[in-house]
């Protein structure tokens, strides 16, 4: 464990392997909810928060049941089980302890239930920290960090994108390709500039 | 033996969290108004947003707490609304009913300016040159607001003009907002009194390309006895909060701009 590690960790999930540019993971939210800046920053932060504690708490399921027991190919089903229940957890507690907090997510906490990139993160990290059913030492903070920095990956992601379709909508665009079409271009033209960052070798 | 560990880990994980979550759901249980779930049911459900809510819900949690009249729903049905009024245990506060009123008069009975051969539409007529019409104020003809008209309460007359049927007409604003020359108004079906005519121009310019034009001769503004019309900027203007219609000034009118709806 040294901070080499987690710098490798954050540069990589930020920019090399970008959760949405580079790893195509999370793409409706990223299409969908990146027209103004402001939701796409709440999104962002709801990810982020989602990505971190469900890296976590998949960290503690992978190593102390699925690893011990062997059922290491049951990951996929157990992860989206551990997910949606906490989500839905998540979800329940905000609404009651904080209303406005609640309005202010509203619709984006159930879409991350289902969201890749939450499973994606998850996957992720039990296939880098973990080799050969072992744990590596520290793997729980590089998980947990991994987390973090995915969820921070989506949201720069996110930023750009928004802030190039707000001032998109300034532009007189030819109807064919305005809205999502646009959006789609733009995403492929970010994700090929994105390509720039694989040669970045630590 | 072997496939009994996967599926009893699988199910217990599943039966803890369904569990888990069950249990938080009645710890964490927001307490919701039934009568929000009651309103909502009487109203529309289409989510058209003529009232200015977030679509039917939106609206329910705003007339619920107050926010907005019940009556500010153009779409429901009267007895829906009388409903919702008795589950709130408050009085209907009915919205006077307003209509879409034609300001101009004009139609065929002013010429063109030149031959427009462009799409037949309002908007793109105006483009060029602000229309083919002498009036640069008044209606182009072709017909925008008929075919914005959800309710189908606007039919184009003989006339080269818009008719607003007033039954059918619910006051949705789409033709106000959408006409190029912005000759829509929406005014209270209790008053018929109108001026036809939207012309800022001189008396003696707008006299000389339509007969029915606004001349500002500010003879309705003598004759009125309860000071409701005035001539501002060379236009007869009606305010309907003093307006008695009582039909004074339709009569005095010389150019019988000033009309009555029938």
């Amino acid at each position: 464990m040294s901070i080499a590690q987690f710098l490798t960790i954050f540069i990589s999930a930020v920019f090399i392997y970008n959760v949405i540019l580079s790893r195509f993971l999370g793409l409706c939210s990223f299409v969908a909810i990146s027209r103004e800046t402001k939701p796409a920053m709440a999104m962002s932060l709801a990810v982020m928060f989602v990505t971190t504690m469900s890296s976590i708490i998949t960290w503690f399921i992978y190593r102390f049941l699925l690893v011990p027991f062997g059922l290491t190919y049951l990951r996929t089903i157990s992860f989206i089980l551990v997910i949606a229940t906490f989500v839905q957890l998540v979800e329940m507690v905000i609404r009651k302890t904080s209303p406005a907090l609640y309005r202010f997510f509203g619709i984006y906490l159930p879409l991350i239930t289902v969201n890749c990139a939450v499973l994606g993160v998850a996957v992720l990290n039990s296939d880098m920290f973990f080799i050969n059913g072992k744990a590596v030492p520290g793997s729980f903070y590089y998980s947990a960090f991994q987390g973090v920095c995915v969820g921070l990956g989506y949201a720069l992601a996110m930023l750009l994108m928004s802030g190039i379709r707000e001032r998109l909508d300034f532009c007189d665009v030819p109807k064919t390709v305005k809205d999502f079409p646009l959006a789609f271009i733009i995403a492929s033209i970010m994700s090929l500039s994105f390509l720039g960052f694989n040669g970045f070798r630590f | 033996m072997e496939i009994l560990i996967p599926i009893l880990t699988l199910g217990l994980l599943g039966l803890l969290f369904g569990m888990g979550l069950a249990l938080a759901s009645k710890k964490f249980a927001v307490k919701t108004d039934p009568r929000l779930d009651k309103i909502v049911g009487l109203l529309p459900g289409s989510n058209c947003g003529a009232c200015g809510g977030a679509g039917c819900f939106g609206f329910a949690e705003a007339v619920l707490s107050g926010k907005m009249k019940i009556d500010k729903c153009r779409v429901s049905s009267d007895v829906a609304k009388e409903e919702i009024a008795t589950i709130l245990g408050r009085k209907l506060e009915k919205d006077l009913k307003k209509i879409a009123v034609l300001h101009c008069y004009g139609g065929i009975r002013v010429k063109d300016r030149f031959l427009y051969q462009g799409l037949k539409d309002c908007v793109a007529a105006n483009l060029v040159l602000g229309g083919q019409k002498e009036c640069v104020w008044g209606c182009l003809g072709f017909g925008d607001c008929e075919r914005v008209c959800p309710f189908d309460a606007i039919k184009m007359s003989g006339e080269g003009l818009p008719i607003v049927d007033a039954n059918k007409c619910k006051a949705c604003n789409k033709c106000v907002l959408l006409c190029p020359k912005k000759l829509f108004t929406l005014v209270p079906i209790t008053h018929p009194v109108y001026v036809a005519c939207s012309s800022h121009d001189l008396g003696k310019d707008t006299i000389a390309v339509c007969p029915v034009g606004c001349i500002a001769c500010y003879k309705c503004e003598k004759i009125c006895p309860v000071d409701a019309i005035h001539v501002i900027d060379n236009l007869a203007v009606i305010d309907y909060n003093k307006c008695t219609s009582c039909g004074k000034c339709v009569e005095a009118c010389p150019t019988k701009t000033i009309r009555r709806r029938e």
